[in-house]
């Protein structure tokens, strides 16, 4: 008990620093991923040879950047985007400076996650909606995302955890969070035991986060 | 009156293969309040047809004229406005699986924008008139097949169309669910003057529910005309097929 309480004052402060900029981190980053990431999964849905405006074009073109966004590993896309983060955000350092890369690495892997749901909806439903009158509008928001709503909160719950392994790797460029600490404490100076604490904290957010979006996704779905 | 005049349907070439005719030179006038059937086996092109009707498939030449008005070339604002005057219903239902029976049966005054507590009221006779009033509040996976068609019969009428399409309607449920969908198809077409177009490869269900039928092969009208004249004296091959087929 004493060395627990010798540890949490030493440590207490910079974990729970530490914890809540993991969080802030990945949050706003999952936000601004799925700004991106939903009209992008939806426009490669609207486009797609079998979809409701088909253009072989502009398919193709998302389709790429998509597949390129999700292609480059994110160590090498947090050092490539140094110089935009900094123009961006005036720093490439800490909390900010991990933001634009952590968004630019989510939303194409949003966009595939959004198409994906949207492809599970019965395409009997969208003709229906169509034959009662919907606009193109209208399907996409009544019956795409809105049908498809437990699928894409399992999709978010994907998104979030590994936004969450993520930020562990922003450390790298000092972007502050749990990944940070564990790097700096745990690999660095060879304090075990902060690393070890720093990892449980991770594998209770995530089993949070996780057993939260299994709830909400089996509360709201309908079909069972 | 639906009128469909000289229709076409071809549809593309696929990579190094024919274009392919779906419906060649398709004539038929439906008069206000009738039930017409058109029969035919899987590939016929029926549902094709009916799609031309509310312009889900655009025709590739040749004219719908629904009560004197040319519809074949409507877009836009107009093309969605038309379609919602006229109803629908599917082999599978498509009832919306997130949604509940009230909402369903809502949802194309949703569209609309129409004002919630009317379009609530609406709903709820309707769900009265096919016997769910107190389903209203259940989702569409807690319904048997039947009930669901139901629903998807009261949210086709919500919008009072003059003119419902049934896409083999009754294909996907039992012989007594489908003698109880058929009577309800008929009084709506009796009491509210509804005149449907019912698909169906089952001649059975013509003969028990259409005033007159065309039969339909390979995208071409094979015959038409009264359904007794036809079950009495069938003139094509198809048609004597199908026929052997109920027996």
């Amino acid at each position: 008990m004493d060395f627990l309480q010798a540890f949490f004052d030493q440590y207490g402060l910079l974990l729970a620093q530490g914890t809540w900029d993991t969080i802030i981190m990945t949050v706003v980053a999952t936000l601004g991923a799925y700004v991106i990431g939903i009209p992008l999964g939806v426009a490669l849905v609207l486009t797609n040879p079998d979809g409701l405006h088909p253009h072989r074009v502009i398919n193709a073109v998302l389709g790429w950047i998509v597949n390129m966004g999700r292609s480059i590993p994110f160590v090498i896309l947090l050092v490539v985007m140094i110089p935009v983060t900094r123009f961006m955000m005036g720093t490439a350092l800490g909390v900010a400076g991990a933001m634009p890369p952590l968004i630019v690495a989510a939303a194409p892997f949003v966009a595939r996650m959004v198409e994906q749901s949207i492809a599970e909806v019965d395409s009997g439903l969208v003709e229906a909606a169509q034959s009662f009158g919907a606009s193109t509008w209208q399907i996409v928001t009544k019956v795409f995302l809105f049908e498809s709503l437990p699928s894409l909160i399992r999709g978010f719950a994907i998104t979030f955890i590994t936004l969450f392994g993520y930020t562990a790797m922003a450390g790298v460029v000092g972007a502050g969070g749990l990944g940070d600490i564990a790097i700096r404490y745990g690999y660095q100076r060879y304090q075990t035991d902060v690393m070890i604490a720093t990892l449980i904290i991770l594998v209770i957010l995530i089993q949070v986060v996780q057993s939260s979006c299994d709830f909400a996704a089996r509360k709201i779905d309908k079909r069972k | 009156m639906i009128q469909i005049e000289n229709l076409f349907k071809t549809y593309d070439a696929k990579q190094g293969g024919e274009p392919h005719a779906a419906l060649k030179d398709i004539n038929i006038t439906i008069e206000d309040g009738e039930i017409f059937g058109i029969i035919g086996q899987s590939g016929a092109g029926k549902s094709t047809l009916v799609r031309c009707i509310n312009l889900l498939e655009r025709p590739t030449s040749g004219r719908i004229v629904i009560d004197g008005r040319d519809v074949t070339d409507l877009k836009g604002k107009d093309l969605l406005e038309y379609r919602s005057q006229v109803g629908m219903i599917f082999q599978n239902f498509s009832l919306f699986q997130q949604r509940t029976v009230l909402q369903n049966v809502m949802f194309p005054l949703e569209l609309k924008k129409e004002d919630k507590s009317k379009a609530r009221t609406r709903a709820m006779e309707l769900l009265e008139m096919v016997g769910l009033g107190e389903k209203a509040s259940k989702y569409p996976s807690q319904l048997s097949g039947g009930q669901q068609q139901r629903v998807a019969i009261a949210r086709a009428l919500v919008n009072n169309p003059s003119i419902m399409l049934c896409d083999e309607a009754t294909s996907a449920l039992d012989t007594l669910t489908t003698h109880s969908i058929l009577s309800l198809l008929k009084s709506i077409n009796q009491e509210m003057g509804v005149t449907l177009v019912i698909i169906t490869h089952s001649l059975t269900v013509a003969e028990l529910i259409c005033d007159k039928i065309m039969v339909l092969d390979q995208g071409v009208t094979v015959e038409q005309g009264k359904t007794e004249d036809i079950f009495a004296h069938p003139e094509s091959d198809v048609t004597r097929q199908l026929l052997e087929k109920r027996l």
